[in-house]
């Protein structure tokens, strides 16, 4: 390999090439969307003003703020294709705790403590029974999407009653008048997950675990501990990116999350995190998430067919994931 | 036993389903002392190894540390206890950072458990340049082990396990895959384990190894202990016959 023969620089000052080593993945990814930014930028005026950046920050954060954690999940080896019903199973709480107590506060703990124990009971199922993560979830959000049909007798909620209410304005109000607060959320929600995965014992063990499993359990890591918590993690973060949906729209319908799985997966593989586990950044996924996000409006500004968005996205897919394994072979 | 014993086990069984990996195993293993336990593929040695490592629950028998009778050993608290392994498929993460690897299972951390990463990377940048020596300035403690070569990965696990302050050592399989050279950097290490004071369990298919540094030998045969040796008694001419009679016979 070149880098082994190539004489390096002292360790003063920034090091380009340590730095390009540790962080490939992620100037990878950030050079994608760049180039792409400059496309649109040049190729369509609606690129050159501010409402779409406005509505893109406003309708990412719902499910980037899932597929954040969700990267955890996948870096740890493991999968949840449940986060869409979590997503309407916790607003579900919401909703009835709001209705019963008129309290939107304890509404808001009940739906996360909903979302938390939700992505609870996954990891339990696939940790202590042993079903493999991508099937059990599949049967848990039919269950948790049925259930919400079945509690809600598949009627919408409106949630007007929170317009003007500070709650309100905290969770999803707009800063400065352009600025949507869920974009706030979704920056704190990924400070947060990269804290944890990358300077907490839980990231640590996280990237072993799907490293290998084998090892971490020969090393006394937890490995079914952490495993359980992966799942729980993702449940609150579906919780609270499917409320803040919810408070925006100021409605509840019961299919909320329907369409926010394949774009949260899309987020977390364009990103660079890898299928196989052990590999993976948070900052990749919240710029894969932008990425996949602003496929559909360039490809209408620009004047295409909105078919043409689905052919875009899995060139960027295939692509991007093509990508990262051939630098990911190269980089070390 | 003797209180001086760090590790005794007493009528150890282990089986998985149908099957019985060990049958009333006694063991023991002395301060500053090096075991070498001996067996064909299948004797138990690694169902033995991982019972003392707290990987595998013991069916039934007793476990003793330094005398004192432990029950449901972990992991973690073996490794509390002072017993560290070098396993023979080497427990590393390969696509992980060399001190991330260094640090499995045992990160050092802050309030909070956050990890205290410079501090990790300090170390592992010391145990480089000393215990490990490399020398060249591509290898950093982010260097992931992927690319590294069979020894080297040994040298990594070898001073995981001596970095924590072991006081039993045990080696499964060191010398599988190594050259000529880094067999023999292993066999000193392990005479360096007796200097200093430490026990050691020392695993390996190729007996002249065996033979070279342990003070006594365990022979297992079929999940039983079929012999035991002291050196200092035994040739290894007169250790080959017995190997060769015991693997014919299943006995003595």
């Amino acid at each position: 390999m070149a880098s082994n023969t190539t004489p390096m620089p002292a360790n003063t000052g920034f090091d380009l090439g340590r730095f390009l080593r540790r962080n490939g993945l992620q100037v990878g990814i950030f050079s994608v969307m760049l180039l792409l930014w400059v496309i649109y930028f040049v190729s369509t005026p609606a690129f050159r003003q501010g409402n779409i950046y406005t509505a893109l920050m406003s309708t990412v954060p719902y499910w980037g703020i899932v597929a954040l954690p969700l990267t955890m999940l996948v870096i740890g080896r493991e999968m949840d294709l449940s986060f869409p019903s979590i997503m309407a199973m916790s607003v579900t709480t919401f909703v009835g705790v709001n209705l019963a107590t008129g309290q939107p506060l304890l509404a808001f703990a009940a739906c996360l403590l909903t979302g938390f124990a939700v992505g609870l009971i996954n990891g339990l199922i696939v940790v202590y029974i042993g079903i493999p993560s991508l099937i059990a979830t599949i049967g848990t959000q039919f269950f948790w999407s049925g259930m919400v049909q079945v509690i809600t007798n598949g009627r919408s909620f409106p949630l007007n009653e929170l317009r003007g209410t500070a709650f309100r304005d905290i969770l999803v109000g707009n800063l400065f008048g352009f600025f949507p607060m869920q974009m706030i959320w979704m920056i704190l929600v990924a400070v947060g997950v990269w804290f944890l995965l990358n300077r907490h014992r839980f990231g640590a063990h996280v990237y072993l675990i799907g490293d290998n499993e084998n090892t971490a359990r020969l090393m006394g890591v937890p490995v079914n501990r952490t495993r359980v918590l992966m799942f729980a993690i993702v449940g609150v973060a579906a919780a609270f990116g499917g409320l803040l949906n919810a408070i925006q729209i100021s409605n509840f319908f019961t299919n909320l999350g329907d369409g926010y799985l394949l774009i949260g997966l899309a987020a977390v593989f364009l990103g660079g995190t890898s299928v196989f586990g052990g590999v993976g950044t948070v900052f990749g996924t919240f710029i894969g998430a932008f990425i996949i996000a602003s496929i559909q409006p360039a490809v209408v500004a620009i004047g295409w067919a909105g078919f043409t968005t689905e052919v875009i996205y899995g060139l960027i897919i295939v692509l991007s994931v093509a990508m990262h394994t051939i630098l990911r072979a190269r980089i070390r | 036993m003797t209180e001086n014993d760090r590790l005794e086990l007493r009528n150890i069984s282990k089986s998985f389903g149908e099957v019985h990996s060990l049958r009333n195993i006694n063991f023991r293993v002395g301060r500053n002392e090096v075991v070498g336990l001996l067996g064909d593929n299948g004797a138990g040695k690694s169902t033995l190894i991982k019972i003392i490592t707290g990987y595998h629950q013991p069916s039934s028998g007793e476990l003793y540390f330094n005398g004192q009778r432990v029950d449901h050993l972990t992991v973690p608290r073996a490794r509390e206890l002072g017993v560290e392994t070098v396993y023979q498929e080497r427990a590393l993460a390969d696509q992980q950072s060399l001190w991330r690897n260094i640090f499995i299972g045992r990160e050092l951390t802050t309030r909070f458990g956050f990890l205290d990463v410079k501090k990790m990377r300090a170390e592992t940048d010391r145990l480089m340049r000393g215990e490990l020596g490399f020398t060249s300035t591509a290898v950093t403690p982010d260097s992931s082990i992927k690319g590294f070569s069979g020894g080297e990965k040994q040298g990594v696990a070898i001073v995981r396990a001596l970095y924590f302050h072991a006081e039993i050592i045990i080696l499964d399989e060191p010398t599988m895959g190594l050259a000529l050279s880094e067999t023999r950097k292993l066999l000193n290490f392990v005479r360096e384990i007796k200097t200093a004071g430490k026990s050691c369990i020392f695993i390996d298919h190729n007996v002249f190894h065996v033979y070279d540094v342990a003070d006594r030998i365990v022979l297992l045969d079929r999940g039983t202990v079929a012999g035991e040796f002291r050196k200092a008694d035994l040739s290894l001419n007169e250790l080959l016959d017995k190997m060769q009679h015991v693997a014919e016979t299943g006995s003595l």
